[in-house]
């Protein structure tokens, strides 16, 4: 727990400098800054809230979990075209999410993990065939799946994440403020590094402002901060460099999947629940991928 | 405090935050005081709620949506809720052509006098999902009648998904509102009705 809170701080001590740093830009070039202003001052919410919830408890961090999972999720089904129909399925798929996060908050292992990808992904079809209307049907039970996956499945394992026993004096909580740490280092660090290197775009038709040089600088950076924070987790050093890479990579990916989404429906933004960085799935999209590749690795090496 | 605002700060304000969550565009530009009328475009049940739910408690007794009277106080239940949750401005739709030398308008005439703020739905009644029918001109004739009073438009989406008319089950979407700006009446009611109605046909910005 000491290094949970001593982590804490440190992310504290981070934004408190980059708040400094937004202070002197400010006075010296007299500009407002005021989209990067509303980022950091959204990191401060955020992170003082997760900090705040994960130190609360197991009932406070899986709730937290659950929020998120519910509110991307809604912001998912509004943006994607559906017809009138879907709202039952989508109905459903909603009451599932309470379950799902219920079995992760129990540690029922087998259930969560087949909750989603087994019995709603047969329940929804069924459902479907209860409204009769055949056409479209492929396409609707498939937005829907692959939503739940994405924005439910996939960040629970968070919540699971952080009721895991402890291994090697190093408990759940530890490693689930590892990985959210460093997925969220990772987005930032490909910021930093695209704005001051990046000129060669990696994925000009999905996300033009994503380069090549971000994403190299943001991955170097990520695996060594990932060596650094090692002190959070049972990893041996090639573990953690290992670990930092595929955070690194999978958080790209997470990142250009959801653009991709946002690309085929024809919105920029997902919402403008988070001043300065937009809705909240522009936020987890990276953890859509680093929470499930993280949980599995740590699950195969040391459960 | 009122029960309709009590009503609104207990129960529509939290459930439409846990069911629904709604984003505004322009919220600085809805007006505190009256007179003036709402125009918006309608879905469903949550429309009415959704929109009310942006004003604040001390504005909310003034604000008044423009409904059937023979639809919303049919039952004495819907009536309690019309009348005295939601504060609609009952209007006589049948038979009230002219009657007695009173012009249909004069009651709403009348509450934007007072300083009331009306919310009008053109299309007449909650049409299919997402489909925006031809607007009626009642609108136009009130703002003619009180061409000093703003007239406000107000899209709404969201709330076709959310709850649709003949469906029961609320499913949660985010509801979009966007604000836009007030004009005033000129030209003949034709134009007018036409010019507020292109506000809900330009697409929208994309945010």
């Amino acid at each position: 727990m000491n290094r949970v809170v001593l982590t804490g701080g440190l992310i504290l001590t981070l934004l408190s400098l980059a708040t400094l740093i937004l202070k002197i830009m400010r006075r010296r070039s007299g500009l407002p800054y005021r989209e990067l202003g509303a980022r950091i001052h959204s990191w401060w919410v955020m992170a003082g809230l997760f900090l705040a919830l994960i130190l609360s408890g197991r009932a406070g961090a899986v709730g937290l979990f659950a929020l998120v999972s519910y509110l991307a999720v809604k912001e998912y089904f509004t943006m994607i075209p559906i017809r009138r129909v879907d709202r039952r399925i989508i109905f459903w798929a909603y009451l599932a999410i309470p379950l799902q996060y219920w079995w992760a908050y129990e540690g029922w292992y087998g259930m969560f993990i087949i909750w989603i990808p087994v019995y709603l992904f047969l329940l929804l079809p069924f459902r479907q065939i209860l409204t009769g209307q055949t056409r479209g049907f492929l396409e609707s039970t498939g937005k829907v799946q692959w939503g739940m996956m994405l924005f439910v499945f996939s960040v629970s394992h968070l919540a699971f994440l952080y009721g895991l026993p402890e291994v090697q004096g190093h408990s759940g909580v530890e490693m689930l403020l590892y990985l959210v740490v460093l997925t969220e280092l990772n987005d930032i660090y490909q910021y930093l590094f695209g704005k001051s290197l990046g000129r060669r775009p990696i994925a000009p038709a999905i996300s033009p402002g994503k380069t090549r040089e971000g994403f190299l600088g943001a991955l170097a950076a990520t695996t060594l901060t990932a060596a650094a924070l090692r002190y959070l987790t049972p990893f041996s050093v090639p573990q953690a460099l290992a670990a930092g890479a595929v955070i690194a990579t999978a958080g790209f990916v997470g990142d250009l999947v959801v653009s991709m989404i946002k690309r085929d429906v024809g919105i920029k933004d997902s919402g403008d629940l988070i001043p300065g960085h937009g809705g909240i799935l522009d936020r987890i999209d990276s953890l859509t991928y680093t929470a499930p590749l993280f949980f599995h690795g740590v699950y195969y090496l040391f459960y | 405090m009122r029960l309709k605002t009590l009503f609104f700060l207990l129960i529509v304000r939290p459930l439409l935050l846990l069911f629904g969550g709604i984003r505004t565009e322009g919220i600085e530009r809805l007006p505190h005081r009256g007179p003036a009328i709402l125009v918006a475009n309608h879905n469903s049940h949550l429309d009415t709620l959704a929109l009310m739910s942006l004003f604040p408690a001390a504005t909310l007794p003034r604000v008044r949506p423009v409904a059937a009277r023979d639809y919303f106080y049919a039952t004495p239940l819907r009536r309690f809720v019309s009348e005295r949750l939601v504060g609609i401005l009952p209007l006589e739709r049948r038979g009230v052509k002219k009657r007695g030398g009173h012009h249909p308008l004069d009651p709403l005439a009348e509450a934007l006098d007072r300083g009331e703020i009306l919310i009008i739905y053109p299309e007449g009644s909650r049409g299919e999902p997402g489909e925006l029918r031809p607007f009626k001109s009642g609108f136009a004739h009130l703002a003619k009648m009180r061409s000093n009073v703003p007239v406000i438009p107000v899209e709404i989406k969201g709330t076709d998904r959310a709850l649709p008319k003949d469906e029961a089950l609320w499913v949660p979407f985010i509801i979009d509102i966007h604000i836009g700006e007030a004009c005033y009446y000129n030209g003949t009611v034709r134009e007018f009705t036409r010019r507020v109605e292109r506000f809900f046909k330009a697409p929208s910005d994309g945010s």
